[in-house]
């Protein structure tokens, strides 16, 4: 067999890692072998990477030089890498992920830039190289491979930089940007990305069409995400963790490899299906989430909702209640993240446990700003797998249980999505904390949720408001019970 | 079905790359690109809900294989431009891909608790 052929054989066995490591995400357990498949994957298909003909050729005329190259430039990059996953608190893992997902995109567009780029000079000069001057025909493979690469990675950068700045709550991103005249800004940077594809295609050995397209790229990746609030983040990562995918496997049909086809194309799925599920969670269509924006109601209906009907309660009320609880189901949020409450939960789980209760987390597939952001809070926290609870199984416990502890989360508790079709979030599935006998909300005031809409599950009758931050009114409450 | 499906995929990747004409290998690789897709919707759609964040940083760390990509256009010296664009490339990829993995495998030691 030729070198080639071993290459190829190499990529070929990285891409079977990949799928069995994909497989192996299905329990907690073989997830930390599927993950460790993936890296081995990784591993060869990176090592067989530096025995292409391009590069032992290279290697042949220049000595060690490009192997040092590589050298250096994987070591930078593995080590901010691992700097940044070791480093990085889990309460910003949605943050982290979208800055890893915006570095995938850039690279798959440089790999094209790149490509291009050698390519146009080896067709030119005085021994032009065939295949060079294959490849910039117009409409080659190549030319159009190129051109989405650059374009789906320059989305994949922009967007993923600006999910960061709002995850992270930086100031300049603290609003969303809700201009009307963005729908035109979109519809203009739409138009001048189908020209700019087509010059590519044309074109190809023109690079400056290449860049300006990266560049367009970039921007409508920014005015895409800019509108786009957190409470819908969880979408926009998993788009954006699709389109990392979809970059490479663009990138793989530049320079003709399949196994960056095949690694593009599992990652590429995986996020659409993800995308889908987060949809499907909030009942909204992906057009809605990446152009409506939320229709806001009139806030003055929340006074008429409210009005003399909010119970509040304090530490050792609630308490009380907890103390004479067999099942208590807690339904964490968002807001659990922010006020990072989720060893205070533990240690209160572990109290009403210790006294004989059973302690359960019911957790919305869209709690929190990226999918499973609860889960992996929680599990920090070393709250048991098992205990972690998903919509669909713990809905129909609701009416068995004796309290419902609902902590930083809103909207996905909000009842009238499913008795009021004229509400916003109407048909959106939610937890049917309200069935519980007696729910418990801890929450610093009766400000809206993300979808602006008053909360009926507040003024319910079963419902005690308890108003304080998260972190310290379940550090109060576990010393109210313990005290007693 | 996976199983069947990635057998396919095997013996597709897997056709000779020479003597083949621009179209063919477009459609070659056209094959491959579907049926992995395909792969990837009946293998994910398994993964439950509990573990979709380490899904997305998984998956995310594999998105870095363009460091493949990434390396060959570095380190076959072809072009200052191509060079530097590489060089460049690879570091970004090798972040993703080292980032990815091992946050990944931090979460899912989390889930494991009697592991720590």
């Amino acid at each position: 067999m030729t070198s080639h052929a071993w290459i190829n054989l190499a990529y070929l066995a990285a891409s079977m890692l990949f799928i069995v490591a994909f497989k192996q995400m299905s329990g907690p357990r073989t997830a930390v072998r599927g993950n460790a498949i993936g890296a081995a994957g990784m591993a060869i298909a990176i090592l067989a990477a530096c025995f292409d003909p391009k590069v032992t050729g290279a290697v042949a005329a220049e000595g060690a030089w490009p192997l040092i190259l590589i050298g250096v430039a994987a070591a930078i990059g593995g080590s901010i890498g691992a700097t940044m996953a070791l480093r990085y608190p889990m309460t910003g893992m949605p943050q982290m992920v979208a800055l890893l997902n915006g570095f995938g995109g850039a690279a798959s567009a440089l790999v094209a830039g790149a490509e291009l780029a050698s390519t146009i000079a080896s067709s030119r000069g005085e021994t032009p190289d065939p295949a060079a001057i294959a490849s910039l025909a117009p409409w080659s493979q190549f030319a159009i491979a190129t051109a989405l690469t650059g374009l789906i990675g320059g989305v994949t950068l922009f967007g993923s930089l600006v999910a960061f700045g709002k995850l992270e709550e930086l100031k300049q991103f603290k609003k969303a940007w809700t201009d009307p005249r963005r729908h035109w800004i979109n519809a203009t940077l739409a138009v001048a990305l189908v020209g700019l594809l087509i010059a590519v295609c044309v074109k190809p050995d023109q690079a400056l069409f290449f860049w300006l397209l990266v560049a367009v790229g970039s921007v409508l990746g920014c005015t895409l995400t800019l509108p786009i609030g957190g409470a819908d983040m969880p979408v926009v990562i998993c788009l954006l963790n699709s389109y990392s995918g979809l970059a490479a496997a663009a990138a793989g049909f530049v320079i003709d490899n399949s196994v960056l086809v095949i690694a593009g194309s599992l990652v590429g799925a995986s996020g659409l299906i993800l995308t889908a599920i987060m949809c499907d969670a909030m009942n909204r269509s992906l057009v809605g989430v990446l152009f409506g924006g939320l229709g806001t109601t009139a806030v003055a209906d929340s006074d008429e909702v409210y009005a003399g009907k909010i119970k509040s309660a304090g530490a050792e009320e609630i308490a009380m209640i907890l103390e004479g609880a067999d099942r208590v189901v807690i339904v964490p949020g968002y807001g659990l993240a922010v006020a990072q409450a989720q060893h205070a939960v533990r240690e209160l789980s572990d109290v009403l446990e210790a006294r004989g209760c059973q302690v359960e987390y019911a957790i919305h597939p869209v709690a929190g700003r990226m999918p499973g952001h609860m889960n992996v809070l929680l599990a920090e926290a070393d709250v048991p797998y098992e205990k972690l609870r998903e919509m669909d199984d713990i809905n129909p416990a609701f009416a068995e249980t004796d309290v419902a502890i609902v902590i930083g989360a809103n909207d996905v508790v909000n009842p009238s999505a499913r008795t009021d079709p004229s509400s916003p979030i109407a048909g959106m599935p939610i937890l049917d904390v309200d069935k519980a006998r007696t729910v418990v909300v801890v929450k610093r005031s009766l400000s809206p949720g993300f979808a602006g809409i008053p909360n009926p599950l507040f003024a319910a009758d079963n419902t005690l408001m308890y108003f304080a931050d998260g972190k310290k009114a379940i550090l109060d409450l576990t010393t109210a019970i313990q005290s007693s | 079905m996976p199983t069947m499906l990635a057998t396919l995929l095997a013996d597709t990747a897997a056709l000779p790359a020479g003597g083949e004409d621009a179209f063919s290998r477009f459609v070659r690789l056209l094959t491959v690109f579907l049926l992995a897709m395909w792969v990837g919707f009946e293998v994910i759609t398994k993964v439950p809900q509990r573990l979709h964040t380490p899904l997305t940083s998984g998956s995310n760390a594999i998105s870095g294989v363009t460091a493949v990509g990434a390396l060959v256009a570095t380190a076959s010296l072809a072009s200052t431009a191509g060079t530097v664009l590489g060089f460049l490339a690879t570091t970004l990829a090798m972040i993703n891909v080292v980032g990815g993995f091992v946050v990944t495998a931090r979460m899912l030691q989390m889930f494991n608790p009697k592991k720590k």
